[in-house]
């Protein structure tokens, strides 16, 4: 199945979990936050949340502005 | 000094900086320096966007206080989604909350700002809205149990000052919460006429990181918050149409 991580189409197994395909990209653990389709997900729930085909995950962190 | 206190939390610095704009990283760790800032903006983007990762980390070995921004944001829903991301990412319950009206004059949309507030405030935030230099507006904003109001001098990154200083003195006149003069400033004379009218804070990032010496424009703001502060309490003499002579009229 395809998800879209911050707009690329990814393609993950089917049953990925949100914790698989953030590490599959490098995403590290602290100084981020991630959303999909638009609701949080907090760090402690990244194992146990499964994305569905369409999922939209958007990945954020800290940068200048201001 | 006083401390500037903001939702319980003392902040060791009345000048707030933003990061935006600074050429690299070790322009702004100079400038931040020399600024004596205790708390400074930062804004949220994609992880692979660029736009230089590590600022975070500067702060936190400078012992500065990040808060987060939610620059870009034209809507509510946005703005609280994107605090909501801040504070995981983060691990703050503070926000600088910006809501956008269009990206032409980047003024703030009061309709979506005061919705976004009041939800943020209900969700357990400290929120300090960016708001327009209206002293309903700002009271409003305040009723909503915001932490601080920070009206604008003048459209962000314009340079232009205060605009309207009535308004401004009219916003601390009315406010229970530190009122935080936030955008417009250009140079440090501005930063002490926002002090002198009153403000507990002034937040300013471009008028330093765009300056040709930023560092040497962090420490004029550093030292114009503090005089302003100073003359403001000390009391300034009324103004008078005809001279007054400062020497004795007789002998």
């Amino acid at each position: 199945m395809n998800v879209l991580v911050n707009g690329d189409v990814t393609e993950v197994g089917p049953e990925a979990t949100l914790a698989e395909v953030l590490a599959a990209r490098g995403v590290p653990e602290r100084g981020v936050a991630v959303a999909v389709s638009g609701e949080v997900v907090p760090r402690a729930a990244w194992r146990s949340t499964r994305l569905r085909d369409g999922s939209v995950v958007e990945v954020l962190t800290a940068v200048q502005g201001g | 000094m006083d401390d500037l206190v903001i939702g319980g939390r003392k902040i060791g610095s009345r000048l707030i900086m933003g990061t935006g704009g600074a050429a690299n990283l070790s322009v702004l760790e100079r400038s931040l320096v020399a600024s004596g800032t205790a708390l400074t903006t930062v804004a949220m983007r994609r992880l692979d966007a660029g736009g230089g990762p590590g600022v975070l980390a500067l702060l936190e070995r400078l012992g500065i206080e990040a808060l987060p921004n939610t620059a870009g944001c034209h809507t509510a829903a946005e703005a609280v989604l994107t605090a909501r991301l801040a504070r995981e990412a983060l691990e703050t319950d503070l926000v600088k909350l910006e809501v956008i009206a269009d990206d032409r004059t980047l003024l703030p949309d009061p309709i979506e700002l005061l919705d976004a507030a009041e939800q943020l405030v209900d969700d357990g935030f400290t929120v300090l809205p960016y708001t327009n230099d209206d002293p309903v507006l700002a009271s409003k904003l305040v009723d909503a149990g915001c932490a601080a109001v920070m009206p604008l001098g003048s459209p962000i990154g314009t340079g232009l000052g205060i605009r309207n200083p009535h308004n401004i003195e009219m916003i601390v006149a009315a406010s229970t919460v530190p009122v935080v003069l936030d955008a417009g400033i250009g140079t440090a004379s501005e930063a002490a006429q926002a002090m002198e009218l009153g403000c507990d804070a002034v937040l300013l990032a471009t008028a330093v990181t765009r300056a040709s010496d930023p560092e040497a424009m962090a420490t004029a703001m550093r030292l114009a918050v503090e005089s302003g502060r100073l003359a403001r309490s000390a009391g300034r003499i009324p103004r008078r149409y005809w001279a007054h002579a400062s020497s004795p009229a007789v002998g």
